[in-house]
């Protein structure tokens, strides 16, 4: 039993620190640690840097351009890259589509995707949700008829996240209507610029263009771009469900939130005081720490527990409801911090370049967007409910 | 005891629930909130018809002589309107105070036209450092000739874009935390030395931040006694705060309206998902959230104008931290229950539960309410 990191790890860390402090451009951290909109290059631009490194893709096995990482070695590099304001590098392609071309993929969809993925190439998006088919995924109606060398998909995705900035889709679709639902359902890449796509945005409650829906309308999708077998995508969506680990507890973003929260706490008055010098504030500041602590040695044990080979069982379930509710006390804090000014509302102080005058203190602009976008976290990646549920009959067998 | 509505409340309520139903749907408002004011013009010209604006205001000041009751009925519906229209600013605490604290001339000067809807007022007394303690203030009223001058600063002015007066308070006497030495005046939001930076709010209203630089005041610019406006100031706010829970619970019951239809309509897994135990309960909980929600708007409303000070703060923060914790509670969960629609901007949970934030953060958060009740508390 032993807390501590090894000094192996402990070398990594430091290795892992240095090299984003030399390659984090000071601008993009600043741009993450002040809340400000990111543009697709301020994406692009990190994912090219860690792929030079060999380091964007750290749980990829190494045949496939992988490190070669333990999981508390990923989880270490995960939080470095938080507390340093890289922005996160999104699991659409590496963490997910990624892995299921691994798992499910031939040789010539490995050969020609994995590498465009790993460089940053392309840009991939997910098509799962539909309005009619959220918690109950395998409901999706996402019609995809077999006609010669190709499909012919038809339908809409909702909940597509930056799809704007995508260069590929991939999705679940109906191939087949008889038998339970789960079995008719095929794995797809779509390529963005076929016709008949089209990405409508969704405005979320904080104002902002993160989501959209996509519709398919007769969309041509080549035979060779089926994943796996067909009517067996259910098998590919159930393996990305259990194969994210590392991500799901945000424990890297939480401290990085912490962090900030504190700093509000010291700047923001009360009385002319500090609000941190407010026992009642900094009691509730203590307590989400104090949490966060234990979400940290959770996913250590979670991630130590299992081998590298081993997909994690319902614990991850756990982490994320915890995760989740954590991340939203954090962002909930930092709105309470600041009182009265979590009322105005600035939107343009959310660009990077934008140099007036800030309303109230200058790190005050994003705050309570992002509490309103932070109630997302709950409902997205299978709700709390259903992550409940899974605990309830995989642990305790209710 | 008494819980009924008296038959000329009710036909209040009727009144302005109706108004509400038929001019304030949800597109309408977006609407409003678009114009460059952030609300109608034309809206409170409206309102002023409907009588609205004089509820609570005596009838020998040209109101029609309700109390804080009626303020209350007023406010759950333009809760569930989520109304734009500069209600609270300029009845509640700016008429309410001139009522309290206004001479012959203030009063004759300003409240009929309030009550007819021709004036607009904001009430600048918060600042920067303040947050929310009402003796911090470090604007100062300095005398000059037989008036006085204003340098300062007010944070967050609600409504202070639209108004034609702001009601705004200064230290003539005493250091910044003392109860003693604060003034209120009533400064023409034209007069020079006055500078507005505008915004929106994050529930689609208008404030602003208000810079008084060697603002210039005539004698009779002040409102009250001079160095004696805390407790009119306390008890503005203590009304305020009874008019905004009455506003969040509308806003409450409206929510759980919405999420039980939705609950009921909604299928997933070949049922609907209010057939699912756990969401029950949740919609329970946030209907047992807003039963006591009303309970606590009426004991605000109730306590607003009660004579003695602390029992009066007593009740409106008891009610202010209550109503807060559970707007919030009932705002999240709504969301919540409506699953990815809920974070969207085109569906109005979201607005509401975004204006349920925002009544929180307003002349004091839960937190704050809850201190100041604990701190009477160790004073029993």
């Amino acid at each position: 039993m032993d807390l501590d990191y090894s000094p192996d790890e402990r070398a990594f860390r430091e290795q892992v620190r240095a090299f984003v402090g030399a390659n984090l451009p000071p601008a993009l951290s600043a741009k993450v640690h002040g809340g400000k909109r990111l543009t697709r290059d301020d994406y692009l631009s990190w994912h090219r840097i860690l792929a030079r490194q060999g380091w964007v893709a750290p749980g990829w096995p190494k045949e496939h351009g992988g490190p070669g990482w333990t999981a508390v070695q990923q989880q270490i590099f995960d939080d470095e890259c938080a507390a340093a304001g890289a922005p996160r590098i999104l699991p659409f392609g590496v963490r997910m589509v990624a892995p299921v071309i691994m798992r499910f993929g031939n040789a010539a969809q490995k050969a020609h995707f994995l590498p465009r993925i790993l460089s940053g190439e392309d840009w991939w998006c997910q098509g799962y949700s539909e309005p009619g088919a959220g918690s109950d995924l395998a409901s999706l109606k996402m019609r995809a008829e077999r006609k010669g060398d190709h499909y012919v998909v038809n339908g809409q995705k909702t909940w597509n996240t930056l799809g704007q900035y995508a260069d590929w889709i991939f999705v679940l679709a109906r191939t087949a209507t008889e038998g339970r639902p789960q079995e008719g359902i095929s794995f797809l890449l779509v390529d963005m610029k076929t016709p008949g796509i089209t990405v409508r945005p969704i405005r979320m409650l904080d104002g902002e263009h993160e989501i959209n829906e996509v519709w398919f309308e007769d969309v041509k999708v080549p035979l060779a771009n089926l994943v796996g077998e067909e009517n067996k995508g259910w098998t590919c969506a159930k393996f990305l469900l259990g194969h994210e680990r590392t991500g799901i507890a945000g424990v890297g973003p939480c401290k990085r939130e912490l962090k900030h929260l504190k700093e509000f706490a010291r700047t923001e008055r009360a009385s002319g005081r500090p609000l941190i010098e407010d026992a009642r504030f900094r009691d509730r500041i203590a307590q989400v720490e104090i949490e966060l602590m234990a979400l940290e040695v959770t996913n250590l044990r979670v991630l130590s527990a299992e081998g590298e080979k081993r997909a994690p069982g319902p614990e991850a379930s756990i982490l994320k409801i915890r995760g989740t509710e954590i991340q939203q006390t954090l962002s909930e804090l930092k709105m309470q911090a600041l009182g009265a000014y979590g009322i105005p509302y600035v939107p343009e102080a959310l660009d990077g370049g934008w140099d007036g005058d800030p309303v109230g203190e200058d790190y005050a602009a994003p705050v309570t967007g992002h509490y309103f976008n932070m109630r997302k976290t709950s409902i997205y990646g299978g709700s709390n409910e259903i992550q409940k549920n899974i605990i309830a009959q995989m642990i305790l067998g209710l | 005891m008494d819980f009924s509505l008296a038959e000329e409340r009710r036909l209040l309520q009727d009144t302005v629930v109706r108004f509400i139903a038929k001019e304030y749907t949800f597109e309408s408002r977006r609407a409003r909130s678009r114009l460059p004011e952030g609300f109608s013009r034309e809206t409170w010209k409206q309102i002023a018809e409907l009588g609205l604006l004089g509820v609570a205001i005596p009838e020998g000041d040209g109101g029609l002589g309700g109390d804080a009751i009626d303020t209350m009925v007023v406010m759950e519906a333009f809760g569930r309107g989520l109304v734009l229209e500069p209600y609270l600013s300029t009845v509640v605490l700016g008429a309410g105070t001139i009522v309290e604290a206004g001479s012959t001339e203030q009063k004759a000067a300003w409240i009929p036209a309030i009550v007819g809807g021709e004036k607009i007022l904001a009430f600048a007394h918060g600042e920067a450092a303040s947050r929310y303690d009402t003796r911090h203030v470090e604007t100062k009223a300095v005398k000059q000739g037989n008036g006085w001058k204003l340098d300062g600063a007010k944070a967050v002015v609600l409504d202070a874009p639209g108004a034609d007066a702001l009601i705004v308070s200064a230290r003539t006497a005493g250091a910044t935390g003392e109860a003693r030495g604060i003034s209120l005046f009533i400064v023409d939001a034209k007069a020079k030395g006055v500078a507005m930076r505008a915004y929106a709010t994050q529930d689609g209203a208008r404030g602003a931040e208000v810079k008084l630089d060697g603002v210039t005041l005539g004698p009779d610019a002040l409102l009250g006694r001079e160095g004696e406006a805390l407790p009119v100031i306390e008890r503005a706010l203590d009304r305020a705060n009874a008019a905004l829970c009455a506003e969040a619970l509308g806003i409450m019951d409206a929510l759980n309206e919405a999420t039980l239809e939705y609950l009921k309509t909604r299928k997933q897994f070949g049922r609907a998902i209010g057939s699912f135990q756990a969401l029950q309960h949740r919609m329970v909980d946030m209907t047992i959230r807003a039963v006591e929600a009303r309970s606590m708007a009426i004991v605000a409303a109730s306590g607003a104008n009660h004579a003695d000070a602390r029992e009066r703060q007593r009740m409106v923060s008891a009610a202010k931290a209550l109503v807060g914790q559970a707007g919030r509670f009932v705002g999240q969960q709504a969301i919540q229950l409506h699953g990815g629609i809920g974070v969207t901007d085109e569906l109005v949970v979201s607005h509401w539960f975004k204006r349920l934030t925002i009544i929180n953060a307003t002349y004091g958060d839960a937190d704050y309410h809850l201190a100041r009740f604990s701190d009477l508390l160790l004073a029993q």
